[in-house]
């Protein structure tokens, strides 16, 4: 009977039969303002790209060139000139650091989550206050002390600043996913007499795999896009990405080509990152509370 | 008797003995990111209040010198810490709000019923994404410049065609640039939120005769209401540390219009050389930011899950 009958569907269609929906009409309009929302917020990022693929006369003409031949010739300049060891030493710091957070996080967390220590709650605490206290705090005797120890423009001394940075996110984060391990799970294991290397093997490797993504989309994000730290404690040979857009500050004008082209290629890596595992930024950026 | 007691005793004591070893050992794992935490941030904090009370200046050698409060007396009396402070609460408290707002518009948006939700929420987040730096830089020498810049071509059958943004509005500028950065971020945090609404309250409510904005008002706002706050909270706590578009933008100008408290910090300690002023300015960042994180830190705990599990 309702297999096939056009008529039937026009009416279960028509508002009068159905509790009234929103008209298709309604979807035309709602989507119309959001895509125009979505391009007022999006258009900084496509106007960069735009003025990379320009030639500096058209990046620097009044009024703004609209229709142009794209070229990658900005794209070569830059690559082939002195911004490699930039992206390179940015590259070095993140995933060094994004690495110790998780051979330190790891353990941590198992401790504030598995077999959790007495007074969780305070080391918890402790931890997060860490992150957000202001680099005012420590920044003046670390800056002092990496003067002493000759590690001023180190991109060692700079990844072991991410980790810190860092490891207090990732310690909430890796926590909030270990605790979704059923803990049923770990006595099974127990009754059958599992080893604890055993148990990690196991258990906790296998399952906190997306937590262990989330936390080093994170790290990686806020250690690549770090500029405070950098342009501080680095001048020539540690200096990082974010450092070499600097240099486009100032005097040097009528290069927004070879700067669109910079920026573009500076924000690739994260932007990346962030597009594909959107669904762990979102637990990442609020250290586990929202899933 | 003795011995019986004797022994009870040292049962006792075993089990106490095994009780702490447990504990050690739970405590263990912890242990290597916690000394690594001391290390680096609580004494070099100790260090900073320690360094508050000299004057020293790096450029001149032999220039440590104790001098008690004096830094403090510095900061109370001279003008610059008090605008830096006023700064911060200006930037953050706008940015905030405006994003706070904006983030919770979109994400109703792109919880509605839209053609391409997927990629407008891609697209939505990459002012996030984008590293701080380029973005101001875009924004300043590419879209708001005077001369070359889109905004001002724009913008010139109204009469603003050759409005320098950045140094006649430079707050509203910085606050921009910032709105458009977190906006998404809070997006992102408040369409969670409004995803994990049962869809059928909605249509009951409906039902029953309730409009769009009652809905909205009586069942939806108190359901996101823990993530607004999070978002809120979470977003102030890195807004008040902006550097990255400050520096970029405006490097504090014009005069001090645009210095906030690092800001500040970065130019006592870096361009000044005034160790000692720069970490007594550190000393009262620390304690205006604990005053303003406890207070957040406890709604953070509602919200997070932190009750040890056993």
């Amino acid at each position: 009977m309702s297999s096939a009958s056009p008529n039937l569907n026009a009416l279960a269609r028509s508002p009068k039969v159905v509790a009234p929906r929103p008209f298709p009409t309604s979807k035309v309009l709602w989507s119309v303002v959001g895509w125009l929302v979505v391009f007022i917020f999006f258009f900084p990022v496509l106007w960069m790209w735009l003025e990379a693929l320009k030639t500096e006369p058209q990046a620097a003409s009044s009024p703004p060139t609209i229709l142009f031949v794209p070229t990658l010739e900005e794209f070569q300049t830059v690559l082939s000139g002195d911004f490699p060891p930039f992206f390179i030493n940015s590259a070095i710091a993140s995933i060094l650091s994004t690495l110790l957070v998780l051979v330190l996080g790891l353990p941590a967390a198992y401790a504030l989550a598995i077999r959790p220590v007495k007074r969780t709650r305070d080391v918890l605490f402790f931890f997060i206050s860490t992150r957000f206290l202001p680099f005012a705090a420590s920044l003046v005797p670390l800056y002092l002390l990496a003067r002493d120890l000759q590690l001023l423009d180190n991109i060692f001394a700079l990844a072991a600043i991410y980790t810190t940075i860092n490891l207090p996110l990732g310690v909430w984060l890796l926590r909030s996913f270990l605790l979704e391990i059923p803990p049923e799970l770990f006595e099974a294991a127990r009754v059958d007499g599992a080893s604890f290397a055993t148990e990690i093997r196991r258990i906790v490797v296998p399952l906190i795999a997306p937590g262990i993504a989330a936390t080093s989309l994170i790290c990686l994000i806020f250690s690549w896009n770090e500029f405070f730290y950098a342009v501080n404690f680095t001048s020539s040979v540690a200096a990082t990405a974010p450092i070499f857009l600097v240099g486009f500050i100032s005097g040097r004008s009528l290069f927004y080509a070879k700067l669109a082209a910079a920026a573009t290629l500076a924000s690739l890596p994260v932007l990346m990152a962030g597009w594909i595992a959107q669904k762990q930024l979102i637990r990442g950026l609020t250290m586990g509370a929202v899933k | 008797m003795s011995s019986v007691a004797s022994s009870g005793g040292v049962r006792v004591q075993t089990a106490a003995s095994v009780a702490r070893r447990d504990g050690w050992l739970r405590r263990l794992p912890l242990l290597p990111a916690f000394v690594y935490v001391v290390i680096v941030t609580q004494i070099p904090f100790a260090l900073t209040i320690y360094y508050s009370f000299f004057s020293w200046n790096l450029l001149k050698p032999g220039s440590f010198k104790f001098i008690g409060l004096d830094n403090y007396a510095n900061l109370v009396s001279d003008e610059s810490i008090r605008t830096a402070i006023w700064n911060t609460v200006v930037l953050t408290v706008s940015v905030i709000g405006i994003s706070v707002v904006l983030g919770l518009a979109v994400a109703a948006l792109l919880n509605s019923e839209v053609f391409g939700k997927g990629l407008m929420r891609t697209l939505m987040i990459a002012p996030f994404l984008i590293m701080p730096t380029a973005g101001a830089l875009i924004w300043k020498d590419t879209l708001l410049n005077p001369l070359f810049g889109l905004l001002p071509h724009l913008l010139s059958p109204f009469g603003l065609s050759r409005v320098d943004w950045v140094n006649q509005f430079p707050m509203a500028t910085v606050v921009t640039v910032e709105v458009w950065r977190w906006t998404p971020f809070m997006m992102l945090i408040i369409l969670a939120g409004l995803q994990s609404q049962n869809p059928e309250i909605l249509e009951a409510a409906r039902v029953d005769g309730a409009t769009a904005f009652q809905a909205f008002r009586r069942i939806t706002l108190p359901l996101v209401r823990p993530f607004l706050e999070l978002g809120a909270l979470l977003g102030s706590l890195f807004v008040v540390q902006t550097f990255d578009s400050i520096y970029m933008l405006t490097y504090g100008g014009p005069g001090q219009d645009t210095t906030n408290v690092p800001f500040l910090l970065y130019l006592v300690a870096f361009q000044g050389f005034s160790i000692g002023q720069a970490s007594a300015i550190g000393v009262v960042a620390v304690i205006l930011t604990t005053i303003v994180a406890t207070i957040g830190l406890r709604t953070l705990f509602s919200i997070f899950q932190v009750e040890p599990r056993r």
